[in-house]
């Protein structure tokens, strides 16, 4: 069966004065459908650079990188947004919701963008916020929700057009203990239920509770490329 | 979407959006009173000689009309070889001079017209009686206020006065017999007028069939045009004026207020695209976090646009509807102030408001706020994800 995401020989560079910084030097491997995968590693060994990458936010210098059958480093900006909006969840460390739309409207955008059906965009709206604990809160702004409330927003969103991949940076760094178990569980949970996720974690136990992890250091895969 | 996210972008910062509204709808209002001072000019000249329907001046040659003391003489046979033109329903002599009235110590010096009440087109009555013989005299408020006669009173009235001599051409008695208000001249200004035949019998040989404009009237279905060319060739002494002949002379002259109200139009719409853009501009740097988010999951570039238009569209909206109703009241302000002005007629409007103008001013000002809304929107749409979400990190 063909892999859900293919990475070969994948680089990024960044100009930095007069020389460049190899942010990823060559890396590949495979992630197969309904797989958890946690990216770890020291800071600035390139882990957000290969999410960016992953998320078609950013295009690499070199390599190849197809996800669900679709070369995304080939992609034109349009294509790759397009992609992004269908196929890619993302969830951030800092949540980055809409700070004027309520939780169920933060929701509802992505469905929004896509042009689907206002009555099908509200019943996906209740079943995602009732599946991340939070119907009760739908009409609440980002302001009036805890953290922990308002990362399940960001994962609801993320997860709203149905996407073949979730991707989350960080996704406990800016919860409590608690909260960040919490949010372990969930993701536990979302893999269960078939979504694959890629996770980069300074988490030991997010990085712990994911199927796989693949370290990273100095732009490089040193250990957890294949299966 | 994009619509409700312009909006709610607004109200973000509700009290700088009401300053830049209140901006905006200054502009507006200056916008709208440019075109209304630049267009309402033209329109209402047009219908000020039309008042009474005369479509058509006859003044002495080279002149226009009350442009100088010039006369017409020979007026009878003139008015007679005017009226056998076909097309010509009627022709209203007038003449005019300065009178003096002794009140008490003083002299009232009054503008003064010679007219034909049946054909006159000068004033509408307003209390009293019209003229009805040689010794009637109607007047203007103004005229009332100053020598504080009333309706009915006997009065001496004088022309010809020479201030060396302290003499006067022709004098005689006359009874006020009632209050007019006079189109052409001043509220302000002293204005009488008698029948023409008294007038041009107390200025002596010099006035004697003599008139300083005839006003014309062409027939229901006549070209004024064709009507004034005949009225040329009736006699080349006088100068034939249609109204459009009048109006690109008038024109001509207020080309400097037309040139002036077009520069502060054009700087108060360069002024509103300015503060429009300025302020979208800050909300898509303070925003700028938002937008990379909305691209990351996948929000269209247009998408982007249309929200950043939007809220352009909304300001100089909300503004250019405001402005609306403070270009109106300002109008009305600066119409009373200008209608002061010495000499100026009563019945002239420099501000007037018709709805395709204010239609032109307001979507010169949408034009302005998509104009507006377009740096920004560029800025919002082709900022680097991966790069502004990587400084949002860090901040």
């Amino acid at each position: 069966m063909t892999p859900l995401v293919q990475v070969r020989d994948l680089a990024r560079d960044y100009s930095m004065g007069r020389g460049a910084v190899h942010a990823l030097r060559g890396v590949s491997f495979d992630v197969e459908q309904g797989e958890w995968v946690a990216i770890v590693g020291p800071s600035g060994c390139g882990k957000s650079t290969l999410l960016n990458l992953l998320g078609a936010v950013d295009t690499p210098a070199a390599g190849s990188l197809t996800i669900a059958g679709e070369r995304i480093d080939q992609l034109s900006d349009g294509a790759a947004t397009a992609f992004r909006l269908r196929r890619i969840g993302f969830v951030f460390q800092r949540f980055y919701l809409m700070p004027a739309l309520s939780a169920a409207e933060n929701v509802e955008l992505p469905m929004a963008e896509a042009r689907l059906p206002r009555d099908a965009r509200q019943s996906r709206v209740q079943e995602l916020l009732g599946y991340v604990g939070l119907a009760e809160r739908a009409g609440h702004r980002p302001s009036q929700l805890s953290g922990g409330e308002q990362q399940r927003v960001a994962i609801a969103r993320a997860l709203a057009n149905r996407p073949a991949l979730l991707l989350a940076d960080e996704p406990t760094g800016e919860l409590d203990a608690a909260t960040g178990l919490e949010m372990i569980d969930l993701f536990r949970r979302l893999n269960r239920d078939g979504t694959t996720i890629i996770v980069v974690t300074h988490d030991a136990q997010m990085a712990a509770a994911a199927g796989r992890r693949i370290q990273m250091r100095d732009g490089a895969i040193v250990h957890g490329a294949s299966a | 979407m994009p619509f409700r996210l312009a909006f709610l972008a607004l109200l973000r910062h509700p009290a700088r959006t009401m300053l830049a509204l209140l901006g905006i709808a200054v502009s507006a209002a200056l916008l709208l009173d440019m075109v209304m001072l630049a267009s309402g000019m033209r329109e209402n000249f047009q219908g000020f000689l039309l008042i009474r329907g005369y479509q058509l001046r006859v003044a002495p040659k080279g002149t226009l009309p009350f442009d100088s003391e010039a006369t017409m003489d020979s007026a009878t046979m003139l008015i007679r070889n005017i009226l056998r033109i076909p097309g010509v329903s009627a022709v209203s002599p007038v003449l005019g001079a300065q009178s003096q009235t002794r009140v008490r110590d003083s002299t009232v010096t009054a503008f003064t017209l010679g007219i034909d009440p049946a054909v006159q087109g000068d004033y509408e009555l307003l209390r009293g009686q019209d003229i009805t013989d040689s010794a009637s005299l109607v007047v203007n408020d103004s005229w009332l206020a100053l020598t504080q006669y009333r309706i009915g009173d006997s009065v001496s009235l004088a022309v010809g006065y020479d201030p060396q001599l302290r003499t006067v051409l022709g004098q005689r008695t006359v009874v006020v017999r009632g209050a007019a208000r006079f189109f052409y001249t001043g509220a302000s200004q002293p204005t009488v007028a008698i029948l023409l035949p008294v007038l041009q019998g107390m200025g002596g040989s010099a006035r004697r069939d003599r008139v300083s404009l005839l006003m014309v009237k062409a027939a229901p279905g006549a070209d004024a045009e064709v009507v004034r060319s005949r009225i040329q060739q009736v006699s080349a002494r006088v100068s034939a004026i249609s109204l459009e002949g009048a109006t690109a002379q008038v024109e001509q002259r207020l080309a400097y207020f037309r040139q002036l109200a077009l520069v502060l139009g054009s700087i108060s719409l360069a002024v509103g695209v300015l503060l429009v853009t300025t302020l979208i501009t800050i909300g898509v740097n303070e925003r700028a976090g938002e937008i990379a988010v909305l691209r990351a999951i996948g929000v269209a570039k247009r998408s982007i646009v249309w929200q950043v238009v939007t809220e352009g569209l909304v300001l100089s909206g909300l503004g250019a509807l405001s402005g609306l109703a403070i270009g109106l009241v300002t109008a009305q302000w600066l119409e009373r102030i200008l209608a002061d002005f010495p000499g100026m007629p009563a019945t002239f409007r420099f501000f007037v408001f018709q709805p395709r103008d204010a239609g032109i001013a307001l979507g010169m000002l949408a034009a302005a706020g998509v104009l507006a809304g377009i740096y920004p929107s560029w800025r919002a749409a082709s900022l680097p994800i991966a790069g502004t979400l990587r400084r949002e990190a860090v901040a």
